[in-house]
């Protein structure tokens, strides 16, 4: 098992010794060429860690930003609140959803209502999901980008989104699609449960993050 | 102290062990734990902006309440549960640290506030409708201070993750 960083919450584990570099440089316009390039070169092959993930992570770690929320022991933290609190909104709105799509809550209501509900909670809070996400990311740029568990959260937060779009977007057009042949409904349902396992899926590998 | 005794033996029960001492069964209740807490809040959130006439207007407080509530019971079985498991693990730590006795406090002041609600606020609630208007004030400030109650167990929660190997008491 990986060292825990100093700023991560693996207290059950022996902290160790290890510290987080520090540097006072900044930004230069020969290190933005070499960002940029390296950025879109590992964008393009997507790997799992390259020496250009490396030398962005790297690159990020000493930028003030990081250096700020990584001494600040306060933001993490903070933030990490405010990222549970998001969840905490998205999941209860599929859960609201998929128990819905499933027949088994709030059946005195239209599918489409339900559904009609809990869209915009789960979308606009999104990308509070996504700022709360980068703040921790620039703190922690290792720990977060070059940690299998967190792209295996990445993969699994795409495949929910796709999922979640499957139902939304013919419901959408058409508010009772899901309910005009029993093919549909049964689709619905199995669309339901694996939107389920995704979200759910999502937040276990966010917490197990820390473990690897 | 006797207290202090009581949570040295709690923490050398073979359950408790087991669990501080697994690698991996730690992080999985954990994150159960953090699954169970989000689905309590989130949930409680729903009806409470009901009740402050924020959200789902359209839908009569009663109806939308006994709905979304078998939802937060659940969830908070699995999160008192798989927390109780937490706790013994560290069980001595975990009671010295002050974020967690924040956390312990709030949980407390939140079912008070649901008792109220519950037993004194919310007579007539079949009456309250689909309009927030008929929804008194009384019960309109029970959702509120839940919410803020609930997200500040949320909050010294994940605090309590961050200061635990800080404690001076650490054993």
């Amino acid at each position: 098992m990986r060292a825990p960083r100093v700023i991560s919450d693996t207290h059950h584990l022996v902290p160790d010794a290890h510290c987080s570099r520090r540097s006072a440089t900044g930004l230069s316009g020969n290190r933005w060429k070499v960002f940029t390039r390296s950025f879109f070169w590992s964008a393009k092959t997507i790997p799992m860690r390259t020496h250009s993930l490396d030398n962005f992570c790297a690159w990020l770690e000493q930028t003030p930003l990081s250096q700020t929320i990584q001494s600040a022991g306060w933001i993490v933290p903070a933030v990490q609140t405010i990222h549970i609190l998001s969840i905490a909104a998205v999941m209860s709105s599929v859960l609201m959803v998929d128990l819905r799509l499933l027949g088994i809550l709030g059946r005195d209501q239209p599918l489409a209502r339900v559904s009609e509900r809990f869209r915009p909670v789960i979308w606009w809070t999104l990308p509070v999901l996504l700022a709360t996400g980068t703040i921790m990311i620039i703190g922690e740029p290792v720990r977060s980008l070059e940690n299998p568990v967190f792209q295996l959260k990445m993969a699994l937060l795409v495949a929910a989104m796709i999922v979640t779009l499957s139902y939304q977007v013919p419901l959408g057009r058409d508010p009772s699609f899901w309910e005009r042949a029993p093919g549909r409904r049964w689709t619905v349902q199995i669309i339901a449960v694996l939107s389920l396992a995704l979200w759910m899926g999502i937040v276990f590998a966010g917490r197990w993050i820390a473990y690897y | 102290m006797e207290l202090d005794v009581l949570l040295r033996s709690l923490e050398a029960t073979s359950v408790a062990t087991t669990i501080r001492e697994n690698e991996s069964l730690f992080p999985w209740v954990e994150s159960l734990h953090v699954l169970a807490i989000t689905l309590v809040i989130g949930s409680i959130a729903i009806v409470d902006l009901r009740l402050i006439g924020l959200a789902s207007l359209d839908r009569a407080v009663s109806r939308l309440a006994s709905d979304v509530l078998r939802c937060t019971w659940a969830a908070f079985a699995v999160a008192a549960t798989t927390g109780a498991l937490l706790f013994s693990s560290n069980a001595f730590t975990y009671a010295h640290n002050s974020f967690f006795q924040a956390k312990l406090v709030f949980l407390a002041l939140a079912g008070i506030n649901m008792s109220i609600f519950h037993l004194f606020l919310s007579r007539g609630i079949e009456r309250w409708g689909a309009s927030p208007h008929a929804t008194p004030l009384p019960a309109k400030m029970a959702g509120a201070v839940s919410l803020v109650l609930w997200i500040g167990v949320v909050a010294f929660g994940r605090w309590t993750g961050f200061t635990m190997h800080q404690s001076p008491l650490a054993g």
